[in-house]
Parts: structure tokens; C-alpha cells; sequence
């Protein structure tokens, strides 16, 4: 292990130019436009993702994106792991917003075994996957606005982010990979200091939006820097396979929450913010609404949260309350069958979908009538947004494209997993 | 901080060599700008309002590996990542020390697979360990606070080796 082969990956690098035959245009043999590696190790990738670039002077003729830097097997090890083991997987890929990945990975399971979920429970779910939904889309606008170089949205963003994460820490005890979504439920009840938190930043973050908005809307740089650039119109989009703002950002209506609602999306009120150009602005203006959007959400679910069980009841599949050991023989039976073997899931396939921060993800699960998944596989959305990353840049300049990676929010771990 | 006043001649201050630079370097390390997955992302807040890694001179975060001098290996290092990595660590000029955020560089974490490399210390010599998945700001501060100690501790004897 310790003499990791180095030295001979290195002169893979070095390989012949004609590799690249087909990919990029005859006139980079000659030496008439120029190759340019970008990353792995770049500032404005949003992660470790390479790309490839023609130029042609400062135009952008080809762009290849080369994926799999953080290539980690998480697919591969759920199949080892229990079905609730795995939640804490599903955490890491896209870090930007773990909630989203527990949810999708939760009604994966829910859907194939068949388990309730308690309304109190979807309306805690709702509340945390808004909630990081705003996180998200923070980290998204802090760090494009880096990128072209507005630095102070960055720390503005990430002061409000840290009054989610606290919030985060109060449920799970975790700032980001909580792991709190569990089958059946989340994993406790709203401890009692999250509520009054709640209140205090919903109070605050309409006028959060209303001073990151002052910064940038009518900025004339940042107005220069991002309209008219990357355009994609919505037939394209789609055939690209884009989805959430990158795909409303081109006026197509498509929002999972409205179009197959999941954990009692249909009960709230809310609009689906959409652009009208499809290029850089009117993507970062879809994902400034839905912060608005979000904070409206939340507001509705924590005035309306029902009371009963965060958690469903079927002691098949969620684990009995500690309190419960003491007193009765079956719990402690179902207690050590759960959380030594785990719960078996019929020999069967099912594919759910929901709206991430980025846009569609969904799981794709095999079981195989045992405790442990036979495939589990993620469609995520940052993957389907790099491919389209060379459509969006072609014939723009090496400076577009930081803007380009930027407003299409891609996550790399999301895509490589 | 080293730096002791010689009484009664006034501003005049006498140390030691060693001491003097090592004073320097803790108090201006910068760091490489350099995230592979989560823990970049609790690095990108403690950098950030609530945390203020500028009140131990490390707000500039350098590019290019060149003008860095410390780097902060923030997640987990994939087998297509090592060769970069060891390439970014090898163009760094000295002196250079490495920080390992979380447990996925510190040993794996979780991913004990055939994707992910079973700590960074197997391509690249590490000076602190911070363990956590991924670590709060709280915990990288005191992993910073910690090579701040190692630095103080270094002879111009050792360097000259």
C-alpha cells in the first residue's frame, strides 16, 4: 500500500496527443489553438473536476470534462450495509445539502418495504430540507460571487448558513452530516430550543435575501459578468437532461415538488420562480426566489406542524424507544433483531425522485429479500449538469466559463459519489 | 511569543534567531487553496464571518502551490486524486507542513474500498492529524493551533539537514 504506483499514473498523463483524436478539432494537432488543462486543482470548479479546453486565443472551441476525482464507491459499499446503516452513506455525497440525499435514500427504502411515515415526521422533513435548501443555495451564492469577484457576499452568505447549521446541530448533533432522516421517520423529535432558533432566523433572512440582492442584482459588473452568458433554451435543456434552477432558469416549469409531491408537499403554498433567457442571471435569479420560496415553506409547516410521532410505529422496521426496553420482552426482541441484523426488503425494484437543492435526484433500489440492498444506484444532478457544461461554454470566453461551472451549482461528490 | 524586552534599554528586544522566524512563520502560514469534498466546506466556514481564520493570518489563501506554505488536505483522497495531490504537495516550497482534515484523509473514514485512498500519510508526510466527519471549525482551529506548537518547537539545526 505504502508505495502507492505514482510515478507510473504520472506518465499515463503524459500521453500522446493523439489520444485526444475526435475529441477535440484537427487544428489543435498543428498547434493553431491551444489545449489547457483546468483542475483537478482549480479554485473555481467547485470541487475536483477537470476540464479540458481548445482555445482559440481566449475562446472556448472544445471543452472536455473529465469526472471520477472523487470517485469514493458509495453506491458499492450500501450494498454491504444494512438499509439503515446506509443513511449515513448517502450524507457524503452531496455535501452541500445531506438532507436531500437521506430523504431520497429513506423513501427509497419507505417505498419498498412499504412504511408509513407519520405526518408530524413530513412536516419535520419538510422544514429540514428547506432548510438546506437555503444552505445550499448559500454556499452556491457566496461562492459564485467569489468566483467573479465579489468577495463580501461570500461572508455574508456563510453568516447566515451557520445559523442552519446550529439549527442542524440542535436536531442531529451534527452541523452537516446529521444523518437525521431515517426509514420511517427522522431519528428524534424537535428538541425544544429549535423552534425559538427557527423563528429567529425566519424573522431574520427575508432581509438576509434583501441585502445579498442589493449586492448583486443591480450590480453593473456582476449584471455584465452574467447576462447574456451560457444560454440554453428550454429544448435543449431538456435534452440535456438539466433539471431544478438550471433547468427553470430556461422557463421550464418542472419542479418535482409541485409535479409528483412527496412528504405532503401539496399541502403548502408556493411558486416555481422561472427565468426567461436561460443564461447565468436568470439561473441565479431562480435560485434567489426560491430562497424566498423556501422561507415561505417553512413558515407554513412550522405554523401548521401536527403533533403525534416523529417516527413511524411499525416495530418491524423502526426500532422501539429506549423507555419501552424495560417493560417489554417483544421490544427488546425487536430491538436486537434491528440493530444486529436489520430489516429485510422483498426482492424488488422501485426508483424515487426528488427535488434537490440542484435539481432531480433520485435512487434507483434493488432489494434482494435479505437485510442488504442488491444494487443501489443515485441519478444525480450534478452529473447530468457537467455534461452540459461544454454546450454551455462553446464559444465563449476562458472567463464565462468560471461563470458557466458556477450558476449550473455543481457538486462533485454528488457526481462522482 | 519569543520576543522577551531587555529592562531598562529601551526599544530594544533581544531573542533568538530560531525563535524570531519561528514567531514569523506561525503568525503568517498561508494556506493552499485546495478542497477535495466536505470538510473543504467546513474549511470554507471557519475561513468564513463566524470563525475568522484571519486572526491567525491565514485569510490569504494562495492558488498556486508555489507562494503556499501550508496545505490543508480538506476530504477524501480518491485513487485518481493521489498523483495530483502528491504533485500539488511536491511543488510547494519549503517550508511546507500538511494538515490532515477529517478522517477520510487521516485514515479512510468510512471508505474502506477500493476507491479511496487509506489516508493521505501514504502519499505525503502528514504533521497533524484532525479527526471528525467531517471536523467543526472549532476542531481545525485547535489542528492549527497544534502546528502552530510544532513550528514554535523547530531548530535551525534540523532545517540545515
Amino acid at each position: 500500500m505504502a508505495d502507492l504506483v505514482i510515478s507510473d499514473t504520472m506518465k499515463q498523463w503524459e500521453g500522446s496527443l493523439m489520444e485526444l483524436k475526435g475529441l477535440v478539432s484537427e487544428r489543435a494537432f498543428t498547434g493553431e489553438t491551444m489545449l489547457l488543462n483546468m483542475g483537478p486543482h482549480h479554485p473555481s470548479t467547485h470541487g475536483v473536476l477537470r476540464l479540458l479546453l481548445e482555445l482559440d486565443g481566449e475562446e472556448i472551441v472544445n471543452c472536455l470534462p473529465d469526472i471520477g476525482f472523487l470517485h469514493t464507491g458509495i453506491e458499492k459499499n450500501i450494498e454491504s450495509k444494512s438499509y439503515e446503516k446506509a443513511v449515513t452513506l448517502t450524507d457524503r455525497m452531496d455535501y452541500l445539502s445531506p438532507m436531500s440525499n437521506n430523504m431520497v435514500f429513506c423513501m427509497a427504502i419507505e417505498k419498498l418495504v412499504d412504511l408509513d411515515v407519520p405526518p408530524r415526521a413530513q412536516a419535520i422533513r419538510v422544514i429540514c430540507l428547506e432548510l438546506s435548501r437555503i444552505a445550499s443555495h448559500l454556499v452556491w451564492l457566496g461562492t459564485q460571487a467569489m468566483d467573479l469577484g465579489a468577495m463580501s457576499v461570500f461572508l455574508y452568505c456563510f453568516r447566515e448558513r451557520e445559523k442552519i447549521l446550529d439549527m442542524f446541530e440542535m436536531l442531529s448533533g451534527q452541523r452537516m452530516m446529521g444523518s437525521y432522516f431515517r426509514p420511517g421517520g427522522v431519528w428524534r423529535d424537535l428538541r425544544p430550543e429549535f423552534l425559538p432558533a427557527l423563528e429567529a432566523f425566519l424573522e431574520d433572512f427575508p432581509r438576509r435575501v434583501d441585502d445579498y440582492e442589493a449586492l448583486l442584482t443591480n450590480n453593473p459588473i456582476w449584471v455584465d459578468r452574467t447576462q447574456g452568458v451560457g444560454i440554453i433554451d428550454p429544448d435543449q435543456a431538456l435534452a440535456w437532461g438539466l433539471s431544478g434552477a438550471a433547468l427553470r432558469g430556461s422557463g421550464v416549469n418542472w419542479d418535482i415538488r409541485k409535479a409528483m409531491p412527496y412528504s405532503g408537499y401539496d399541502q403548502y403554498e408556493f411558486d416555481v420562480p422561472l427565468g426567461e433567457h436561460g443564461d447565468v442571471f436568470d439561473r441565479f435569479m431562480c435560485r434567489v426566489q426560491e430562497m424566498r420560496q423556501s422561507h415561505r415553506i417553512i413558515r407554513q409547516a412550522v405554523d401548521k406542524l401536527p403533533d403525534g410521532p416523529f417516527r413511524s410505529e411499525n416495530r418491524k422496521y423502526v426500532p422501539p424507544p429506549r423507555s419501552e426496553l424495560g417493560t417489554s420482552m417483544e421490544a427488546v426482541i425487536h430491538h436486537f433483531k434491528l440493530w444486529t441484523e436489520g430489516f429485510s426488503a422483498p426482492d424488488e425494484e422501485v426508483y424515487v425522485a426528488i427535488e434537490s437543492p440542484r435539481g432531480e435526484i433520485g435512487c434507483y433500489l434493488h432489494g434482494t429479500g435479505g437485510n442488504k440492498p442488491r444494487r443501489v444506484h443515485f441519478k444525480t444532478p450534478s452529473f447530468m449538469h457537467i455534461q452540459a457544461i461544454p454546450v454551455l461554454a462553446k464559444d465563449h470566453m476562458i472567463a464565462d466559463l468560471i461563470a458557466i461551472i458556477g450558476s449550473v451549482d455543481i457538486v462533485l461528490g454528488d457526481c462522482d459519489r | 511569543m519569543g520576543v522577551t524586552p531587555k529592562l531598562g534599554n529601551l526599544g530594544v528586544v533581544t531573542s533568538t534567531l530560531e525563535e524570531a522566524i519561528n514567531w514569523a512563520r506561525t503568525g503568517a502560514t498561508w494556506p493552499l487553496l485546495f478542497g477535495l469534498a466536505c470538510c473543504a466546506i467546513e474549511y470554507m466556514s471557519t475561513q468564513a464571518s463566524n470563525y475568522d481564520l484571519s486572526r491567525f493570518g491565514m485569510e490569504l489563501n494562495r492558488a498556486s502551490p508555489r507562494q503556499a506554505d501550508l496545505m490543508i488536505v480538506a476530504g477524501r483522497v480518491t485513487r485518481k486524486m493521489a498523483p495530483v495531490v502528491r504533485q500539488l504537495y511536491d511543488q510547494m516550497s519549503d517550508p511546507k507542513w500538511v494538515i490532515s482534515m477529517g478522517d477520510c484523509a487521516s485514515c479512510g473514514g468510512v471508505y474502506n474500498n477500493y476507491a479511496v485512498v487509506q489516508g493521505v500519510d501514504e502519499i505525503i508526510p502528514v504533521d497533524v492529524y484532525v479527526a471528525g466527519c467531517p471536523p467543526r471549525p472549532e476542531q481545525l482551529m485547535h489542528g492549527i493551533l497544534t502546528l502552530h506548537e510544532k513550528i514554535r518547537g523547530e531548530r535551525i539545526a534540523d532545517w540545515a539537514s
